[in-house]
Parts: structure tokens; sequence; C-alpha cells
């Protein structure tokens, strides 16, 4: 039975990722008025750039070309780490939500270093940015854990977020909603979204994400368009998982979880289309607050 | 018999810098002579630890004519941790520095620089090992002086002599601490032996724990003592800077350690204190780091730091103890002295390829360096390992003792009695803080110096060091691997230092069992495969399709150069910014109003608070009111006579 359920979240995992992308500029081009892409849009675009030769700036070294390749394999092993929809993770054992914290951060490295490997200036602004914004989602993430710890007692992910879930809401709803939003906002800023970035400007002074990535191309940035489609997917489950604790039947739960996922793109694609970008200075100011949301929702677990 | 391999390793340790004194002052045979002789002290000490922690024997006790003092040496499971740390650390560096400080190049300094690493090697294994406190005094004072003028090495230099004196107030000031301290636990016990679990009263216990806190956390580092450290691991020669920041500073860890076990119900607010001093070191020690400009002083603030994962690690344990809770003791232990061990490899690591950098470009600012990956590529290796293990990524060995530290602080939280919890839920987000300070830390660093293009002549004419100094850095680089692969290895051994600590939790758990090591080195070795595998695709795919080769993006700016580069320090700004509180960065803005505005510069640069802003003054204000003074030492030695005179009789009258 748990082959089966492994299997879906395989492809689940490798396949939804884009489609997220795809939901999303739907929905804004509906805010816009306008026709859009067609959803699976982003899935020709990788497929596009991954047939496609390479450029390379004189001045990079293995580094630049090791930066999508560890994005890319670390989110595919935090992907293995995270549970869907309730069911059992692949993989799944007591601590694994550090693990799974740190090989975001083990991917971050080498997108920033091979960001700082062509020696230009835009793509050392996008890498303090991200790094620096980094400092504040970690413990962000760290709270919404530890208060996710103590209502389930577990430190497995598979069982904080799994089939108990249900459970932790009733006596800790209001520390669950707390942590949700925070972790939204998380979501948001590791992924690059509005109101932290925009990932169709077209200023590099004002990039984040994908100013790092300004000279990489062909299957490079394939791979990277791709990581950074998977890593909204499995942050997203987090959120949409918290969001709706579905218990039951493990085939409903599938379908709840897809259904859930498509529902977070648009409302994504929402905040992208009513809200304007936060100045760069203010950025911190509301990663803090996401903060303060978790440790309020720690507060709470302990009344 | 291992204590008697590892006093022949002190002692073999000691003697190495002994036959280049014999040697003309240019000759070539000693230094060599001295290496061979740390490898084969090192081979023989850490033979003694192993066997040591195979099967614990009971060590040698004889008697000592000076008073109080016995011959007391065993090495138990935490002593055998530190040992094998040591002279590992020692005996890399000591080859490094065949081809780091060549006698033929450092006529001046090179034997005596020599001599003294030895000594302080072998004071170090003597302190770990000493179970009498004179014993532990002779061995501490050793390392002690031995530091003192190996750091000083270049004394003809102004600012290596300043950080010296700054190094020697500190490290005197430790050594009163724990006269005081011994002196205390001796009326408390009437015995100068370590004893462990002796009642002691609760007045005296106070006492103890908080002189050692101060007089080992002096030497380790512990913010805001930590003021001798930057200045002193800039200074010293690279091979020296490694085995201080790598193992000198954790015989504090040692001794805090070791004094904690004296206590099996040590108060509630003890480990908190720990635990808290951990964490504003963590914090503060990358804050600073992320301000320096000199790449050598951002190693050194990163050893603050790392201290403080380690003092976090202690402070769970002795939570743990205070509860009667085996996991949190055996997690938060286990992972203080885990991260004891690897912080030694990855950090001398560090400490080893920035001085293969300072050998080839003889500078320390980050931003006069930049492309040197290309020209150095084994040194930028070295330190890319170090990096990614010290912001403690998986699959390296810094991740394992992080997870066990990060593993006691969610166990912590989920204690249901009392507050402590706090501790817990507040610890988590703190190291996760400082995990991502320290990651931004080390890309900017590792961007700046050796990414990018070259930004003075500095960087652009360097070449590779030779292979002394190469094979050191593989060796670190990849025990890192290992330890961070194959984390059960180790876990036996530190399964017997725990017990070696809080013998009373001879039923505990042990650490295999608490954390998922098997795991986390299944997971390792699964990413190291993926990521091979990744990059093998990604090459054949590369040969297959020729590549294009162009110019960075610029905007089209017709004449982009080196120095329009992100430097470090803009990098690390928005940091610094949110950290002004503490750091007080001095910035100077370039006047620039005007249609012509002229020729200026943008500075910023932070100065350790603490020592700058608060001792320095303080020192100074001493010294105006010590003038007041002065008529005492006038100078004549019929005075002093006098003085002599005086003493005794007061000594002859108190008696």
């Amino acid at each position: 039975m748990n082959k089966i359920h492994f299997t879906i979240h395989a492809l689940l995992l490798l396949a939804m990722p884009l489609l997220l992308l795809g939901i999303i500029g739907k929905t804004k081009a509906a805010f816009a008025g306008r026709v859009g892409p067609p959803v699976l849009q982003p899935y020709f675009d990788v497929l596009k750039l991954l047939r496609k030769g390479s450029v390379f700036s004189r001045t990079t070294t293995w580094v630049f070309k090791a930066g999508p390749v560890v994005g890319l394999v670390t989110a595919l092993f935090a992907g293995t780490l995270i549970p869907l929809g309730g069911h059992l993770a692949p993989i799944s054992f007591e601590g694994d939500l550090i693990l799974f914290a740190y090989l975001f951060g083990l991917g971050r490295f080498f997108t920033v270093i091979a960001a700082l490997d062509t020696g230009s200036s835009f793509e050392g602004m996008g890498g303090a940015r991200e790094v620096t914004f980094s400092c504040l989602t970690e413990p962000a993430l760290f709270f919404g854990l530890i208060a996710l710890t103590r209502l389930c007692g577990s430190l497995s992910l598979s069982n904080m977020i799994g089939s108990g879930l249900g459970q932790a809401w009733r006596h800790g709803g209001a520390s669950l909603v707390l942590v949700a939003a925070s972790l939204f906002i998380v979501l948001l800023t590791e992924t690059c979204r509005i109101p932290v970035d925009d990932p169709n400007t077209h200023l590099e002074l004002t990039m984040i994400h994908e100013v790092m990535v300004l000279d990489h191309g062909g299957p490079a940035l394939g791979l990277i368009q791709y990581a950074a489609a998977l890593k909204l997917f499995i942050l997203g489950s987090l959120v949409v998982r918290i969001a709706i604790p579905y218990g039951g039947n493990p085939w409903t739960a599938w379908g709840i979880f897809a259904l859930g996922m498509i529902a977070l793109a648009v409302v994504i694609g929402i905040v992208e289309s009513t809200m304007a970008r936060l100045r760069m200075a203010q950025v911190p100011i509301l990663l803090v607050a996401a903060c303060l949301l978790s440790a309020f929702g720690i507060v709470l677990v302990a009344r | 018999m291992n204590e008697w391999l590892v006093i022949a390793g002190a002692l073999l340790a000691a003697v190495s810098g002994m036959p280049s004194v014999f040697e003309h002052r240019t000759g070539g045979k000693g230094e060599r002579a001295a290496s061979a002789l740390l490898v084969l002290a090192a081979v023989s000490a850490i033979t003694g630890a192993g066997l040591a922690l195979a099967h614990p024997s009971t060590g040698i006790d004889w008697g000592w004519s000076v008073p109080g003092g016995r011959f007391t040496f065993r090495v138990d499971g935490i002593s055998a941790l530190f040992v094998i740390q040591i002279f590992v650390i020692a005996a890399l560096g000591s080859v490094y520095g065949l081809d780091y400080w060549k006698q033929a190049e450092h006529t001046r300094d090179g034997r005596k620089l020599r001599w003294l690493y030895g000594f302080m090697v072998a004071g170090m294994a003597l302190l770990v090992c000493a179970r009498n406190t004179m014993l532990f005094m002779v061995g501490w004072e050793i390392m002690a002086l031995a530091a003192f003028l190996t750091l000083t090495s270049q004394d003809d230099q102004r600012p290596v002599r300043q950080v010296g004196y700054v190094y020697m107030v500190a490290t005197r000031l430790a050594t009163l601490c724990l006269f005081a301290m011994f002196a205390v636990l001796y009326s408390a016990t009437g015995n100068f032996d370590f004893a462990v679990a002796v009642p002691i009263n609760h007045g005296a216990a106070t006492a103890i724990f908080l002189l050692a806190v101060v007089a080992f956390g002096l030497k380790a580092g512990v913010m805001p003592m930590h003021v001798w450290l930057p200045g002193a691991h800039a200074s010293a020669p690279s091979h020296v800077s490694a085995l201080m920041s790598g193992v000198l500073i954790k015989m504090g860890i040692y001794g805090l350690v070791r004094v904690l076990s004296f206590f099996p119900h040590p108060p509630l607010w003890w480990g908190g204190l720990v635990l808290g001093l951990g964490a504003i070191s963590g914090v503060l020690g990358v804050a600073f780091a992320i301000g320096q400009h000199d790449f050598k002083r951002l190693l050194a603030y990163h050893s603050v730091e790392n201290i403080g994962i380690i003092c976090m690690g202690l402070g769970v344990a002795v939570l743990g103890r205070t509860l009667g809770n085996p996991a949190l003791v055996v997690l938060g232990l286990g992972g203080a002295l885990l991260h004891v061990w690897n912080h030694g490899l990855f950090k001398s690591l560090l400490f080893l390829s920035a001085g293969s950098v300072l050998h080839a470009t003889h500078t320390r600012e980050i931003d006069e360096l930049g492309g040197l990956g290309k020209r150095m590529p084994w040194s930028t290796f070295g330190f890319l390992v170090g990096a990614v293990a010290i912001c403690g990524l998986p699959p390296l060995n810094g991740f394992i003792s992080e997870l066990l530290v990060y593993l006691g602080l969610f166990k912590s939280a989920a204690v249901p009695q009392g507050r402590l919890w706090l501790a817990g839920a507040f610890g988590v987000p703190t190291l996760a803080f400082i995990g991502a300070l320290a990651l931004a830390c080390f890309v900017k660093v590792y961007g700046a110096m050796f990414l990018g293009e070259p930004r003075t002549h500095h960087a652009s004419e360097a070449v590779e060091s030779g292979r002394f100094m190469l094979w050191p850095l593989g060796v670190l680089a990849g025990l890192c691997v290992l330890v961070g692969l194959l984390p059960w290895v180790v876990a036996p051994a530190l399964d017997r230092a725990v017990a070696a600590w809080a013998p009373e939790m001879s039923g505990a758990p042990n650490l295999a069992l608490l954390a998922p090591l098997g795991w986390v080195s299944l997971v390792g070795a699964l990413l190291t495969l993926g990521l091979l595998a990744g990059g093998f695709l990604v090459w054949r795919n590369l040969r297959r399709m020729p590549a294009g080769e162009t110019g960075t993006w610029d905007c089209g700016y017709v004449a982009p150069g080196p120095t329009m580069q992100y430097s470090s320090s803009s990098f690390g700004q928005t940091i610094v910014g949110l950290f002004s509180w503490a750091l007080r960065p001095k910035v100077s803005n370039p006047d620039t109003r005007g249609l012509f505005p002229h020729r200026d510069a943008f500075t910023s640069h932070v100065d350790d608070v603490v020592l700058d802003s608060v001792l320095i003054p303080a020192a100074e204000a001493g010294t105006r009111a010590a003038r007041r003074l002065k008529w005492v030492q006038r100078g004549s030695m019929q005075a002093y006579l006098l003085y002599i005179l005086l003493t005794l009789i007061m000594l002859l009258l108190w008696r």
C-alpha cells in the first residue's frame, strides 16, 4: 500500500510544481484582463531550455555550473522528506525537519556562490538580498516547527503534519492559524514572490532571485526554473497541509491535497495581482512580523 | 599503557623543536625533524587515546614534591576526545609549517616558533589529562605562555605586540580566576585532586561555577570575554591560528565541561546561563564576523560563534542533568563535544586555506582579492569544504553536531514541566538564525576572495602553494567528509565521554538511539551520489553540446572593470545595518554634492565594541587613577629593599 502512495508522492512531486507556476500566471492574467499564456507554458519553457546550448562568462569556474545542479538535487531530496497530504513521506525519521531546512540551506549556498562566480555586481546584490532575507525566514520557519512539535509531540515531519494534525487543530487551532500565516510569508519570500520580490520585473537593480541567475542560460536556466518551482511546491505543501488537516480516506486526501495546492497557486496569484512590492528596506520588517507571528503561535501552545 | 602513550606523545611534542636549535639558522633539517617528531607524537598519543576509549584504565598516580600536587594523570572519555583533536591538528599544522614558515625565509623567529609550538601542544595534552589542580595549572600555564610567544612571532611589528599585550592581560586574568576557583574548591573539598561528585555547599558551588565561567570563558572566547581572540588569531602565523582556533580555545570548553562534571545536581540557572551566553556568543560572533574586512579576523569571530553553539549544547546538557533527563544530557553534551571536534577540523581547514591565500597574496584584506579560484584551485576547494561544513550544511560534519544540539533543544522544548521549555523554544530559532547568518558570511567571503575577477595585483599574481601546505588541507577536508557521512563511527566515543561526565546517568540511552545517525548517514550518502550524478549529467551534456564564451552581463556598459564587482562590505551592508545597535560600524560617506564632485571615498569598518569602546577606555581611566600611587615606584633600590623587609616583617607577625 505504501508503495502506491510513494509512487503518487513521486509523481506529484516531479510533475505538479510547474503547473503551479502556470496557474499563478493564469490568475494574474485574469486580474489584468488578459488571456495569458497556457497553463502548461512553464513545461514548454523548461523543455525548450533543456534542449538549448549554453553560453558561459569567461569569468566563471566550475562553481557556476555546479550551482543549478545543487539547487535542484537538494530541492528533490527535500521533496522526499516532506509528507504530502498527510501521507507518510518516503524518507522520514525523528529529526528530519532539521535536515529538511538545511537542505534548502545547501541549495542556497551554491545558488549564491554560482551568482558571485560571474563577478557581476547585480548578481552580488541579488545574492546579498537572498542570504540577508533568509536570515529572517529561517527563525520564522523554526518557530513554526517548534509550535508544531509542541502540538504533535514528534520531531518527524510525517507525524507533525501527518494524520494527527486534525487532533492538533482541536486544541491548538489559534496557534496553527498563526503558524500557517507565518509560513505563508516565508513561502512568498523564499520563492521570491510579491510583496518581497517580483518574478516578472525587468530592472536588474530591484530583483532578488531573477538577478542571481542573469548569466545562466540554456539547460542551466531550465534546471533553475524547475528547482524554483519545486521549492514553491514543497514549501506550499507545508502551508496547505496545515491549512487543510484532512485525516480521512487516503485517496480522498490526495485529491484534497492536489486541489489545495491549486487553490494556493490561485491565492499567490491574487496576492501578486492585488499588492504592490514592498521597498527593499521594508522587507525585513515583514519577515520579523512573520517571526513574531509564529512566536505568538508558540506562546498560545504554552497556554 | 594508554596514559603512557599519551605521555610519550606529549614529551615527543615538547622536544620536537629541539633539533632546530642545534642547527644553523638557515638549515632545513631541523624543521623536517620537528614535523616528523610531531607526527610520531600524534601517532603515539592518538593510539593511546583510542585505546583509552576502548578500555578505560585507572591512570597514573604518583607523589610529587610540589605542595598539594600529585602526578595524577588519567585519560577518560572526555580527555581522549580532546587528546585526539590536539594531536591531529598539531601534526597537520606542523607539516603545513614546512612550506608556510620555512626556516630559510624566517631565520629570525622560525626556530623559536617551532620550539614553542611543540611546548604548546605538550601543555595542552598535559592539562586535559591532569587530575590534580597543580598539574592542571602547570599544563595550563605552559599552554598559555607558549601561545603568547608563538602568536607574537613577528614581534618586530607594532600591531602584533599590541594584540600580544591584550592576550597576555586576558590569559593572566583567566589564571587569576582559576587560582581563586581552585582555592574555593580546595576549601570546599579539602582536596587538590579532581574528584567527581563531592558534596559542595551551595555558596561555594556558586562561586566555583561563576569563576569557572569567567576563567574558561576568557580562554574559550565567550562573548563578551572574547576581546583577545580576533586580534590574536589574525596576527599569529596561520598554522598557529589554526591550532589556537581549532584547539587552544577548546581548552576553555574542556575546563568548563570538567568543572561542571563535579556537580551532579546543578541549579537550573546554571544551564540557563551557559545556554544564554552561548546564544549571545553565537549571534553576535557571527554578526561581528560579517562586518570584518580582514579574512583572518573574520574567521576568528566565527570561532566566537562556534564556541557559542558549543555552549548552547553544554547548556542543554546541564539543564538535562538538573532535571534528571538523560536524553538532554546525551544530546546536549554529545552535540557540544562533537562540535568541539568538528569545529577543530573545519576551522583549521579554513585557517590553513586562508593562510595559503595570505602566503600567496601577502594581504589579509578580503576586498583586495578575487578570482583566486582559477589561480589556487586546491586552496579554494579546501576553503569551500570548510565553508560548507562551518555553515552546518549536510552532508558535512558541521551538520551532524548542529543536528545533535538542535535535537537537544527540541527535546527541551518538549519537556512538559515548568518554564524550561522556553529555553528550547527560543534556542532553536536562535540556532537557525546563527546558521543563516553564518551562511551569509561565508558566501560573502568565499565569493569575494575566490570568485569573480582579481581586484588588485595581489590576487592576479597569486600562485598555488606547495605540497606541504596542500596535503594537510586534503586530510582535513577528508575528515570533514568522513565525520559527516559516517557519524555513527564517532558516536561510541561520545557515549564514553557522556558516561565520564555524568556517571549517575549510567543507564542513559546511547547517542545512536537518540539521534537518527543512520538515517542522516544514508541521506548524506544518497545526497552525495545525487550531486555527483547530477554533475556528471551536466558535464556529459556540456561535452555533447559545445558552449559559447562571452563576458559577464554588464547591462551594456562599455568598460566594466574588476573594481566594479560587488565587494564584501557591500554584500554584508544590510546585515551590518540590522545589527548596528551592537556593531557600531564606523562609516564615512563620500561627499558627492554638486555637478563635478571631487574625488572621495566610502569607508566602513567594524571594530570590536567590547575592547575599543569599553575595556580600553576603562583601562585608561584605571591608569590615570593609578598615577596617584606612582610615588610607590620610585625606582631606587633602597626603597624596594625596604618594601621587601616590611613585607617579611608583616608575614612574620601575621603567622
